[in-house]
């Protein structure tokens, strides 16, 4: 009975898919769906090597710095990075004094309550705030940016598909429509106040270039030349720290579990063939030397004698 | 509790004999996992994987115990919170990253110990209700999971609860006021927050429980094995302690690394970037999908394209409950006497069919629903179906099945005649001795 109801159930099933796989086959060949611009157009992020790629990765401070640099005089102007505290700087190699000399001149002040009237105010961020953000609130953002909003940038680098890459090659991305674009897809034309950019999802950014030019960052002596692409490495470095600062005892501690574990495996191995090893002499008996053995037959011929 | 050469336990000391005689727990303890439990002395290294099953279970509950502690289910201040453990709780990294793949490696084991069930006809008779007390635990493992990923109030978690909970409103008029009252609201907010921790909290014991349930009716007929036989006598079982406790040792050292591997050095390898937005009820992410343990199911819930008779989207909804109902009709719809795959030379073949199709029905519920992958998936979910509940019941009658080794220790005999030879002397050494 069972089986019988089985059957046409299966049948059911598996019925109404033909009929919706024979409708939908139809349906293609008899309009295909043409591609979008998005998908002829969108491109994969380039490739980007940074000091903290790999099991062994370890972020170059020098870069953090440089990019924290790139933060602070470009995207701070619109990005909150909401989740980062000014005292977490420490971890770039700045000092105790230095961080608190970042965090008092932000260009941003924390909101905060006049303690006379109670009246809303705002104060110099100290040490133990987080970056404040840029707007007010989302409306305020929205006004301000031609109704786009400029993302949170604490997570960046973990909510986009590609990481740093992602925002290394959004940021060296900017470029000119392409004419077969315009030419095949003539409603995919960029429009007024948006930016074309072949990495970002629909290929039309709201964020204007924010680097532009070679130089638009000043970098301390010692440090690589600031190109565009130079300063877009930094930056992305520095967000994926931002993005995961615990990424290197991660992977420190990491590399430590994973020896100790391959230890303890193998001595778990050996201690599962050593055991193992018993259990096959009771099924099967090595030979006559074996002292077990030895030890039966010695009882086998005790019996004998007794008997006979 | 199974057979009768089974060892009772014999208190090593005063103390434990004190013990016994009071709480006879160290009595159980040794006839459920230790050296009172006889074990058929042929398993493979499938048969690790119910432990390891119960070690990712015990992973997850400790470690979200302690999450637990630093999280807080308010709408406001979830993701916040999860990002306060990432980045100011003490190995909070380590506690939510092990949780979150913890997540991942439970159902990978669970898969591979459900595979192993079904290929060697584990769900036969005697053990119809440790196959359905299994199937019970996946269903609350199902549950757990997804409302887990809710809990960091992320993109993707966000909206795949309103997908997952859109499910009920495809019923026709019960279906919206239920979903209603299941989230507490017309979409996911503060109250669905609130009851999905509260349940994600509760749900873990209730499969501690199950489990529990599932070990005790196992250990009633015996564990099964690769042939499929019947133990006979005692030379068939070896106790399972210390044997086979050493090599779940092993075993476990071995998934323990690839979870280390995983947790250490790809820790978002496995989930969705958008759970690094926060949620927002305004936006939707460009395609919604589940975490990768759910894609067979949402692809066969995305297969039904057309309304016939009924709207598609209560097929699909039909369809996807009915794919996991179904395998509790197994040991009814599969009745060939014969357990083990290794002696059904047709099931064989059609269960590795099975296994490519669980896999293209995975790759089509990760894949954004392109005229292909629809396709594909609407293939692959017309064999699923096909498989259990045609094919499985014309196998059975049809199939001729090839001779079985007369007993456990037959079938490993000639093995372990060679493997008891001394070291470096090999098969010659062995026959001269004989």
């Amino acid at each position: 009975m069972v089986r019988v109801l089985a059957f046409f159930v299966g049948l059911g099933f598996a019925g109404v898919l033909l009929i919706s796989l024979i409708a939908g086959l139809s349906q293609t060949i008899r309009s295909p769906t043409k591609p979008t611009a998005e998908e002829e157009f969108h491109k994969h992020p380039k490739h980007l090597r940074l000091a903290s790629d790999g099991p062994l990765g370890k972020f170059d401070r020098q870069q953090l710095q440089r990019g924290f640099q790139v933060y602070k005089e470009v995207c701070a102007a619109c990005h909150g990075l909401s989740l980062v505290a000014f005292r977490d700087l420490h971890a770039l190699g700045y000092q105790e004094a230095e961080v608190k000399a970042i965090a008092n001149q932000w260009a941003i002040e924390v909101p905060s309550v006049n303690p006379e009237t109670g009246e809303p105010a705002t104060r110099k961020a100290i040490p133990s705030d987080r970056f404040p953000n840029p707007y007010a609130n989302e409306i305020a953002a929205r006004a301000a940016n031609n109704n786009a909003l400029p993302p949170d940038l604490s997570l960046i680098t973990k909510a986009r598909e590609g990481g740093a890459a992602y925002t290394y090659s959004l940021l060296t991305g900017y470029q000119r429509q392409p004419a077969r674009l315009v030419k095949e897809f003539p409603a995919a034309r960029t429009p007024q106040g948006l930016h074309y950019n072949p990495y970002f999802a629909n290929l039309n950014i709201a964020m204007p270039p924010p680097l532009t030019s070679a130089g638009q960052v000043t970098y301390g002596p010692g440090n690589p030349a600031p190109s565009v692409a130079q300063m877009s490495r930094d930056v992305s470095a520095f967000l994926v720290w931002a993005a995961e600062p615990k990424l290197e005892n991660r992977h420190r501690s990491g590399i430590a579990v994973v020896i100790f574990l391959l230890f303890g495996t193998m001595l778990a191995y050996l201690a599962y063939q050593q055991i193992w090893a018993e259990a096959k002499r009771k099924v099967r008996p090595i030979g006559p030397l074996d002292p077990g053995n030895q030890a039966k037959s010695k009882r086998a011929k005790a019996k004998q004698g007794v008997a006979g | 509790m199974s057979f009768s050469w089974a060892k009772p336990y014999e208190p090593k000391s005063a103390a434990m004999r004190w013990l016994d005689e009071r709480l006879p727990l160290p009595r159980l303890v040794h006839g459920a996992v230790g050296g009172g439990y006889p074990v058929p002395r042929n398993l493979n290294y499938w048969w690790n994987y119910g432990i390891l099953a119960g070690l990712f279970l015990v992973i997850q509950i400790v470690t979200g115990i302690v999450l637990a502690m630093h999280y807080y289910s308010s709408a406001d201040g979830a993701f916040n919170s999860v990002e306060h453990i990432m980045r100011n709780v003490n190995a909070g990294w380590l506690l939510r990253y092990a949780h979150m793949n913890g997540a991942s490696f439970f159902f990978i084991v669970t898969y591979i110990h459900m595979f192993r069930g079904l290929f060697y006809g584990s769900y036969k008779a005697p053990r119809e209700l440790v196959w359905m007390l299994g199937l019970v635990i996946y269903l609350l493992m199902m549950a757990t999971a997804f409302m887990g990923y809710v809990l960091p109030w992320g993109q993707m978690g966000y909206w795949g609860a309103q997908v997952i909970t859109g499910f009920f409103s495809a019923f026709p008029l019960v279906g919206e006021p239920v979903r209603v009252w299941l989230l507490g609201g017309y979409a996911p907010d503060q109250a669905a927050l609130t009851r999905f921790f509260s349940l994600h909290y509760l749900l873990p014991f209730v499969i501690a429980a199950v489990v529990m349930l599932h070990i005790w009716a196992l250990h009633i007929p015996g564990s099964g094995n690769p042939t499929g036989v019947d133990v006979k006598d005692e030379k068939d079982t070896l106790p399972f302690h210390p044997f086979y406790t050493a090599k779940d040792g092993f075993g476990a050292g071995v998934f323990l690394i690839l979870f280390a591997l995983m947790l250490y050095f790809a820790p978002n390898a496995l989930s969705h970037p958008d759970n690094y937005i926060p949620a927002n009820p305004l936006a939707t992410p460009a395609h919604i999908v589940p975490e990768w343990y759910f894609w067979p199911f949402y692809a066969i819930l995305r297969a039904f394209t057309i309304d016939f008779i009924l709207p598609a989207k209560l097929w699909g909804v039909l369809a996807m409950f009915a794919s996991i109902l179904l395998l509790f009709f197994l040991p009814w719809l599969d009745k060939s006497p014969v357990r083990s795959g290794h002696y059904r030379p047709l099931f064989k073949r059609f269960f590795w069919i099975l296994m490519i199709d669980i896999l293209a029905l995975g790759w089509a519920g990760g894949s954004p629903a392109t005229p292909t992958v629809v396709a594909v998936s609407q293939i692959a979910s017309a064999y699923y179906f096909a498989h259990f509940l045609i094919i499985l019941p014309l196998i059975s009658r049809f199939e001729r099945p090839l001779p079985l080794p007369n007993s456990i220790t037959e079938s490993v005999l000639h093995g372990e005649q060679r493997e008891a030879a001394p070291i470096g002397t090999g098969r010659k050494a062995g026959s001269t001795a004989a």
